[in-house]
């Protein structure tokens, strides 16, 4: 509506002067748009949105357990433990580095939580912090390293993971596992607690009205400093089509115990994370080091500091989801974080378009990736099929996704994308 | 036509400034700066002054340390020995932070830009509004008057720079090194990957920061943009200051300070053209005799 009075009468906005710029109005205009990004390689998040479509598919014709309220229940408490050690990954990811020793962290932080608590009596919520504070003390060393040194980051956390994986060991003693309480407010958290019907409702509500309402602001403000729009209408759809969906959503998960607790927290700090890299400045530097390393230290930014706060958020995110995981569990033991944990959460995040090459990610694709990661160990796990076929399956998923990333980028670099 | 470009500039620099800096005031000043690179010494001993409403033009072969000094006048690079006078105090230039808070601002020859962040981004790199809470619609403005101001053609500050082409990219980059409103621009190379009107554009806008009261250092090959703008022609040769010069000097006077030999490559060949051309008149003469 907007569009067309800009078009004939009014006076062209400031962006728009340029004649020989193609400018897609419009739903038909937006969904070409789409199509053109996608046909040059910004797939975004749709490699991972047709990934999960066709694993669900395949899974629920096996076995219609799978997409039961009470089995997808499950898979959101499982999915929220490795999922924060994923969106730790994202940071480190983003500014081009890794960070393989995650499962590590979050093995010793979940034994931490264990000896501290229930060994030394440790207040719960101290040793918790106790084990936090390690994590990010873990991250600061590989900065460090990374910083001063030039170690490269594959290097000194591939040390990391033996040496901390040792502390795991050396702290768990000769008993190798401790079991948390039952019926403590830990284990609940991990185990029990899910929101009560009308708060999943009025937290599903809450992303659509946030969207209205900061779409409207940017609206107004951007007609009063005369820069071109988006339609109101097509705002006021999409704000339509993501609440209807998020609340079937929670209907549905409704019918059997409802959204787990820790699954918000996972989701909260998803949110929390995604605001922070693309809304303030220190996101923005994120990205810039990612993409290029000299021209953001040409334009005044902190490289070591940018670096020093990946890494440190990195193993904070990986303790923390130690902690969960130990919660999840009710036990802190020798095997908390070994096995298929580093792999799945670097693989999340790959999966759900984070690319290893650095500049370009988000943080919900911590979140997509760690579903598609999770559905797939829950599909087979009802199919009754064994941990090894679990390992190749998953292994393949993560050769497909590192292989639509390279091809991605490829197109991207030919289309003149970044 | 030199000399109108003379004229039009004294009365540009008559002008009242609006920069706090006052005409003529000197604003940088570099003392025998050196800069080794291991075994090799990219500057020795250079001394070099900008004043405040002067275009500096530093020309000199390839190798021979001018994109070196601009980069230790950015902070990039730190000197091995030498003083830089900044607005009439001694300064350091540890980190290209400290040169930006100077007001010093430059545009390097490979423009340091990211090519995954999109125009707006990569112009208020490192200089967000609201940090906590980016003001993208006051940032996007400020672009596109920025840009505007510099009579660009960018079809959209909200593609990546990677979409944009070379004269686009130097253009955005140009924008950034004015949006701090510095006081000393470095340009390495301005107009190297410019086209006609975008070569113009750049140094009318180089006249407009020039009459503004900024210092400007510019870095070219292309001696006729060098002579349309510059106040002083400084030349570099191998790393040592080789002469400086006004707009006006002859070509030959230039050509023999930046080679370092009134016979060199360039006089020779212009020596070759004559003496074909000589020969040839002289052939058409003895036909036209017989």
């Amino acid at each position: 509506m907007t569009d067309v009075k800009q078009g004939t009468s009014a006076p062209l906005a400031l962006d728009r002067a340029d004649a020989r710029v193609k400018h897609q109005e419009g739903v038909g205009g937006a969904l070409r748009a789409f199509l053109d990004r996608v046909r040059s390689g910004d797939l975004g998040s749709l490699p991972v949105v047709v990934g999960l479509v066709v694993i669900w598919t395949v899974f629920t014709s096996l076995n219609p357990v799978f997409v039961s309220s009470s089995n997808l229940v499950n898979l959101l408490f499982d999915c929220s433990t490795v999922g924060v050690i994923s969106l730790g990954i994202v940071c480190v990811l983003m500014v081009g580095e890794i960070d393989l020793s995650v499962g590590s962290i979050s093995g010793f932080a979940s034994a931490m939580v264990g000896t501290l608590w229930v060994n030394q009596g440790w207040p719960v919520a101290l040793a918790i912090v106790a084990a936090l504070a390690f994590g990010a003390l873990i991250g600061s060393l590989y900065a460090l390293l990374f910083n001063r040194l030039g170690m490269p980051s594959f290097v000194s956390t591939l040390a990391g993971l033996l040496a901390v994986l040792g502390m795991q060991l050396y702290i768990l003693g000769s008993t190798g596992s401790i079991n948390l309480p039952y019926g403590s407010a830990l284990v609940d958290f991990g185990q029990l607690m899910v929101m009560p019907k009308w708060v999943s409702h009025t937290l599903a509500a809450i992303p659509g009205l946030a969207m209205l309402v900061s779409g409207l602001r940017t609206f107004a403000r951007r007609r009063a400093a005369n820069l071109s729009t988006r339609s109101v209408v097509g705002l006021v759809a999409r704000v339509a089509a993501i609440t209807v969906g998020l609340e079937l959503i929670v209907a549905y998960l409704n019918q059997s115990r409802g959204i787990p607790w820790m699954f918000g927290l996972f989701v909260g700090l998803v949110v929390a994370m995604n605001y922070a890299l693309t809304r303030t400045k220190w996101g923005r530097s994120m990205t810039a080091v990612g993409g290029n390393r000299e021209a953001a230290r040409r334009a005044g930014i902190k490289v070591r500091a940018i670096y020093l706060s990946a890494f440190a958020l990195c193993s904070l995110f990986a303790a923390l989801g130690g902690v969960l995981a130990a919660a999840r569990l009710a036990s802190a033991s020798q095997q908390a974080g070994t096995g298929d944990v580093n792999l799945n959460a670097i693989a999340a995040a790959v999966i759900g378009g984070t690319s290893l090459f650095g500049g370009r990610g988000s943080a919900y694709s911590a979140l997509l990736g760690i579903i598609v990661i999770q559905s797939i160990a829950s599909g087979l796990t009802l199919l009754d099929l064994s941990s090894s076929l679990r390992y190749m399956i998953t292994g393949a998923v993560l050769a497909i996704a590192v292989i639509v990333d390279s091809l991605a980028r490829r197109s991207r670099a030919s289309h003149g994308r970044a | 036509m030199s000399k109108d470009l003379i004229a039009t500039k004294g009365q540009c620099m008559s002008e009242s400034p609006e920069g706090s800096a006052s005409v003529g005031e000197l604003v940088l000043s570099l003392r025998g700066i050196s800069k080794h690179f291991g075994a090799v010494s990219a500057l020795t001993d250079i001394d070099f002054d900008v004043h405040a409403g002067e275009v500096v033009a530093l020309v000199g072969d390839n190798g021979a340390g001018k994109s070196t000094l601009v980069k230790v006048l950015a902070g990039v690079h730190q000197p091995s020995s030498g003083t830089i006078n900044f607005r009439g105090g001694a300064v350091t230039l540890p980190d290209p932070r400290a040169a930006l808070t100077l007001g010093i601002a430059t545009v390097f020859q490979d423009l340091a830009l990211c090519e995954n962040l999109d125009v707006v981004a990569n112009i208020f790199l490192g200089n967000e509004l609201s940090p906590l809470r980016l003001d993208e619609v006051a940032m996007e403005m400020r672009a596109w008057t920025l840009l505007n101001e510099l009579s660009a053609r960018i079809p959209s500050v909200r593609e990546a720079v990677a979409s944009l082409s070379g004269g686009q990219r130097q253009t955005v980059a140009i924008a950034r090194s004015l949006l701090l409103e510095p006081k000393l621009i470095l340009l390495d190379e301005p107009t190297a990957a410019l086209g006609v009107a975008q070569t113009a554009e750049v140094l009318n806008l180089i006249d407009r920061v020039r009459s503004r009261g900024l210092g400007v250092v510019m870095i070219s090959h292309n001696m006729e943009d060098v002579r349309a703008v510059a106040d002083r022609i400084v030349v570099l040769r191998l790393g040592r200051n080789n002469g400086v010069f006004e707009p006006d000097a002859s070509n030959q006077d230039l050509v023999s300070a930046i080679t370092g030999a009134s016979n060199n490559a360039v006089s020779r060949r212009a020596e070759r053209l004559r003496a074909e051309r000589d020969q040839s008149d002289g052939g058409q003469a003895k036909e036209q005799r017989q």
